[in-house]
């Protein structure tokens, strides 16, 4: 994914180091390599390539991580704001 | 096909056990990539979603998964404790709570059904390619016919109010080369800045569709022409941009690398200057036609 990049300093993705204990769950979840083993200990290395999708918090058996996960879709955003709005749209694809 | 225990061959209790979702696309690759072994197949109720989607709303789950492991009586019919997942399920599934609860282990396998034989053949290790999603040119031109569909129906009101306003203002021709401007800005941010996604400047994606509008205003600018005076030149420039931008944004659900805060900051910075650019469009084109 490397070739793909979105906007940057975004995303919600918080981790506390002091409660980590190394399983390493989080590199195997994330989908793009925003984790690294250093010393016993994950690191965040590629921050902005995190897309929120919630798998490395709903995997930490310490919640040393969260993230507010959702999806990155502007017809969903969309929808949404018009609903808020009191504006109903036909459910679409997804 | 409804969710359970499938066998793959005549699997034992050794053998090793695949989680996937009752979408249709995955089973029929899993199944077939898998053919000529011996494995269980368990297949949770997703509803006909697939293991993505699914477990971003939460039906590819922990709770999902426990109540199958539970029904198909898995820790009596194999002798190993060890799920084999889907990679893109984890955003459902609590691994730990997993083990908790059933006292099976949960290994995220691959992102693709695909890499399944691989990873088997590894000794059940995940390489970094298993684990490295990507967005390939076929990728994305798969994802377009849907798009364009959708992308159809939404402009259809704006396609007919341009073809009348064109018949009745300059005639039939006008009309058509109308709709043909429309139709193409269109295609330019639903379909061409897809497939040139990573050429195009960014990271945002209406820029991105910025530029395959303007490359799309020079073909019709050499072709069909942008219309008759300044002020219908520069309509039709904003407007088929503005057309482009929309779509090419819109096309932000489709990928999987593009995060809600970032798609919530584009709409934010990006949206409100497209409907600007859009009304502006349009009035100078009253402007144009009036006088």
């Amino acid at each position: 994914m490397k070739k793909f990049r979105y906007l940057k300093n975004v995303a919600t993705l918080k981790y506390d180091e002091e409660l980590c204990i190394g399983c390493g769950r989080c590199l195997e979840v994330c989908p793009h390599a925003v984790f690294k083993l250093l010393n016993g200990r994950a690191k965040i290395i590629d921050f902005d390539a995190c897309m929120e999708c919630g798998a490395c918090a709903k995997n930490c058996p310490v919640t040393a991580l969260a993230v507010t996960a959702g999806v990155g879709c502007a017809a969903g955003l969309l929808t949404e704001w018009l609903r808020e709005r009191g504006v109903k749209l036909k459910q679409d694809g997804c | 096909m409804p969710p359970g225990l499938y066998a793959i061959g005549t699997p034992d209790q050794n053998s090793a056990v695949i989680v996937t979702a009752n979408y249709k696309l995955s089973f029929d690759i899993v199944r077939s990539s898998l053919a000529g072994r011996n494995l269980w197949l368990l297949v949770l109720e997703t509803f006909g979603i697939n293991v993505w989607c699914a477990a971003g709303k939460g039906s590819f789950g922990t709770e999902e998964l426990v109540r199958r492991v539970d029904q198909a009586e898995l820790a009596n019919l194999v002798q190993h404790r060890t799920l084999l997942l889907p990679i893109l399920g984890a955003p459902g599934v609590a691994a730990h709570e997993v083990s908790r609860q059933t006292g099976f282990r949960v290994n995220y396998a691959t992102i693709r059904a695909s890499d399944l034989p691989a990873y088997l053949d590894n000794g059940m290790q995940t390489t970094e390619a298993m684990r490295e999603l990507t967005f390939s040119l076929r990728d994305r031109a798969v994802l377009i016919p849907v798009e364009l569909v959708q992308a159809l129906k939404s402009i259809l009101p704006f396609l007919i109010s341009v073809f009348l306003i064109g018949w009745w203002t300059a005639g039939l021709p006008s009309g058509v080369y109308g709709c043909i401007a429309l139709l193409g800005a269109m295609l330019a941010g639903t379909a061409v800045a897809p497939l040139l996604l990573p050429w195009l400047p960014g990271p945002s994606f209406t820029l991105k569709g910025v530029v395959t509008g303007l490359l799309w205003c020079g073909i019709c600018a050499i072709t069909i022409g942008l219309g008759s005076s300044p002020l219908a030149v520069l309509g039709t420039l904003l407007g088929l941009t503005a057309v482009s931008a929309f779509f090419a944004f819109n096309f932000t659900g489709c990928t999987p690398f593009t995060s809600l805060s970032g798609v919530r900051k584009e709409m934010q910075l990006a949206l409100p200057k497209l409907v600007v650019v859009g009304l502006t469009a349009a009035i100078l084109w009253g402007c144009a036609l009036l006088g």
